[in-house]
């Protein structure tokens, strides 16, 4: 039998975080409780702050269920967590720039070359090109998982378009408006400046040839897409225009803005479509959402585009095992954050291993996200693990594998009352000129009894995260 | 050996349209085997965009003409001055490794028929084996004008028994991929007539990467390797990658196209 750490209580004991959210959920009756929740989800209705389940043909516009009882981290806690996710970002960074130019951590055998050069995402279109400040992801969204007191390992980075920074906003802003009085017991680090960082952020990397105020940009390939709320949302908050496809093109060596008052240079993309996507003449040229000729303005230095394209080869789940060799060949250091041990089915050794203990494991596709097309051990039957060991045989290259770990837990509302439920968290490392992190994130939570899946997509929810003021 | 090239592309739309975008690959790269003493790409009506060189060492340009517009000319014309160096790619300055080339696109992606041929090809030394292939696709695949559209794939060519540059070089890379053999698809010019009358001078062919040598040229429409009848233009994972011009009209016209190239030689 596993036991998971729970955030809250040490055995009978509160944790300190915690002593005050444990008076203010003893004092909220069932009704009242009934009350709020029905409250914050006619409230994240209205604002339309919705997340679609691909397959299965589901509701489209199916609400994220959002839960009230807050994840508490203190001040010590996420200093560390700062540290080793700025150090992250810094070493993923430093590994994209290296792989598009010299390639020396290949050179210098410390990553197998087959891995990077091979790889689906490695873009050949950008290899040479150094983009401003030297910065390929400049939203860098790591998922963290707790499995003890100070035992914090990171799962997955995302480097391309993480998304979900939405929900840590919104939430926030619903438990403000819902129990201020909880925000004048407690000292939380505020959130609310995200937007104004991001702005920052982007406006730094302005291309050379910009000599102005850059004007800045979101690109959403539409309101069809399941973000779409929060790339409007993004753009609200930092006073930028959302533009499709349509709205840019390319004139002499320029992208423009088509606008009432006619046509306005733009410096930097903050795009939310896939590389495949953003340029006709380059990559897909059946793409309708991109801009054709965006790529020859970006690499001769005429715009930015954010998150550089080719970022995706540093956040493939076989690269991923390599991260802490990364942040000890650029910045000379040991991880902060430790990875869950990972046993790639390319390997002849590690897919023996992952096939003797199938039940005890957590099988992942290289490529795949959302918590799709994965295996949890632990938590399958008998015919889904043959079905997967199958799957498995066939394609070994597309499979990792990872211990099932011991997700912490948080108490959260459910139908019988409180209980504890599985989180983990996603915060995102803004990196400009500076890096730059708010203190929190989004934090995910398997709403389901004793699951560990805490994706969006397959019935989690969020909640809102504390850190508390030193 | 001197050659002049002089290449017209002129694009017709049967209703204006609003605007063109272009990418061109049109400017041939320096290397021991070919040297350009004079080089111009002009666009009627265009204004130049971003340019650079890419990570493949290729000269990429961008240009787009504003609209309305029914018709665009884009014209080449240079000298370079070549050198027989048997295919090898000497002294060209690149940075993509070659593993990155190992990669199938559609056009390129090896069925069980190219698989056969590549293995019916394969051999312990790596260029008596480059060299096999180009062969036996050369064997499997006949020249015929006309046989083949500009989206065949390597596979439907090899199935067809007939095809033109393109598929040669196209069921090549897949063929030299599929025994693992990093291949690329290769763009430009060829001198094809020593009778001194302009013939039409649009090539491609494949570059394969032979440990010791580098990337050598490849041509099976040929039976040859490029020689100083060749000027290279650019490369790319298939054809469509590496095609000399990429472009988009805005708006609703149809597009049609009509080409000329003349490639001389001038004695030295």
């Amino acid at each position: 039998m596993t036991t998971y750490f729970n955030e809250m209580y040490d055995g009978g004991q509160v944790r300190p975080p915690y002593a005050r959210l444990s008076d203010w959920m003893a004092s909220m009756p069932a009704d009242r409780r009934l009350e709020k929740q029905a409250e914050a989800e006619a409230l994240f209705r209205r604002i339309g702050i919705t997340f679609a389940v691909y397959g299965e043909g589901g509701d489209p516009d199916r609400l994220i269920p959002f839960d009230m009882f807050p994840r508490v981290f203190t001040g010590g806690e996420w200093a560390k967590l700062e540290r080793g996710i700025k150090q992250r970002a810094r070493a993923l960074n430093a590994f994209l720039v290296d792989v598009y130019g010299r390639g020396e951590i290949v050179r210098a055998g410390r990553i197998p070359a087959h891995l990077v050069y091979q790889n689906e995402a490695f873009e050949r279109a950008v290899v040479g090109f150094v983009p401003p400040k030297g910065v390929y992801s400049h939203i860098v969204g790591i998922d963290i998982v707790r499995t003890g007191p100070t035992d914090f390992y990171v799962l997955e980075d995302n480097c391309r378009t993480p998304s979900g920074v939405s929900y840590m906003l919104e939430s926030r802003e619903m438990m403000m408006r819902m129990f201020p009085d909880l925000f004048r017991e407690n000292r939380i680090e505020p959130v609310d400046r995200y937007h104004e960082l991001l702005r920052r952020t982007l406006a730094s990397v302005a291309p050379a040839k910009c000599e102005r105020d850059p004007t800045i940009v979101i690109l959403t390939p539409g309101h069809y897409n399941s973000a779409y709320y929060e790339h409007s949302f993004l753009a609200d908050l930092m006073g930028v225009e959302l533009v499709e496809g349509a709205d840019l093109f390319v004139d002499g060596a320029f992208v423009y803005m088509r606008t009432t008052q006619g046509p306005k240079r733009v410096d930097v993309i903050y795009r939310r479509i896939d590389d495949a996507f953003i340029d006709p003449l380059c990559f897909r040229p059946d793409s309708m959402l991109g801009i054709p000729g965006l790529m020859d303005v970006y690499r001769s230095g005429g715009v930015t585009i954010c998150s550089a394209p080719g970022a995706g080869v540093a956040d493939d789940k076989a690269v991923y095992t390599y991260v802490p060799e990364m942040v000890r060949f650029y910045l000379g250091e040991e991880p902060i954050l430790n990875n869950v041990p990972t046993w790639k089915c390319a390997e002849r050794d590690d897919l023996g291993h992952v096939l003797a203990n199938l039940g005890d494991l957590v099988v992942k596709e290289v490529h795949g996200s959302g918590g799709y097309g994965m295996l949890v051990g632990p938590k399958s039957t008998k015919a889904e693990i043959e079905e997967f060991r199958a799957r498995i045989v066939a394609d070994p290259g597309n499979y990792i594998a990872q211990p099932t770990l011991a997700l912490s837990t948080t108490p959260t509302f459910v139908e019988e009352g409180i209980a504890p439920r599985h989180v983990d968290l996603r915060p995102y490392c803004l990196v400009g000129e500076k890096i730059e992190l708010v203190p929190g994130g989004m934090t995910r939570v398997a709403l389901k009894d004793g699951s560990l899946v805490v994706n969006s997509s397959q019935g989690g929810g969020v909640k809102d995260t504390w850190v508390l003021a030193e | 050996m001197l050659l002049t090239v002089d290449h017209v592309t002129r694009y017709r739309y049967d209703q204006p349209v609003r605007a063109v975008v272009q990418s061109h690959r049109l400017t041939p790269a320096r290397f021991d085997g070919q040297k350009v003493l004079a080089w111009a790409v002009t666009v009627s009506g265009g204004e130049m965009g971003g340019a650079f060189r890419d990570g493949a060492g290729d000269w990429v340009q961008g240009w787009t003409v504003k609209g309305p517009v029914s018709e665009i000319e884009v014209r080449v014309q240079g000298q370079v001055e070549t050198t027989d160096l048997a295919g090898v790619l000497r002294g060209h300055r690149e940075l993509v490794p070659p593993l990155a080339y190992l990669r199938a696109t559609p056009a390129t992606e090896a069925d069980a028929a190219l698989q056969a041929l590549a293995a019916s090809a394969a051999q312990d030394d790596p260029l008596s084996q480059a060299h096999a292939l180009a062969f036996a696709v050369a064997g499997a695949i006949t020249y015929r004008p006309g046989a083949t559209h500009s989206h065949t794939t390597a596979a439907e060519a090899l199935a067809q028994g007939e095809g033109v540059c393109q598929d040669h070089a196209q069921a090549l890379i897949a063929c030299a991929r599929a025994l693992g053999v990093p291949a690329r698809y290769v763009a430009g010019y060829l001198f094809a007539s020593d009778d001194g009358q302009p013939h039409e001078a649009s090539h491609a062919w494949a570059e394969l990467h032979v440990p010791g040598y580098g990337w050598i040229g490849f041509d099976p429409a040929n039976r040859t390797c490029p020689d100083a009848r060749y000027i290279r233009l650019g490369s790319g994972l298939d054809a469509k990658e590496a095609a000399p011009i990429r472009g988009i009209a805005r708006g609703q016209g149809c597009e049609s196209l009509d080409v000329t190239v003349a490639v001389q030689s001038q004695a030295q």
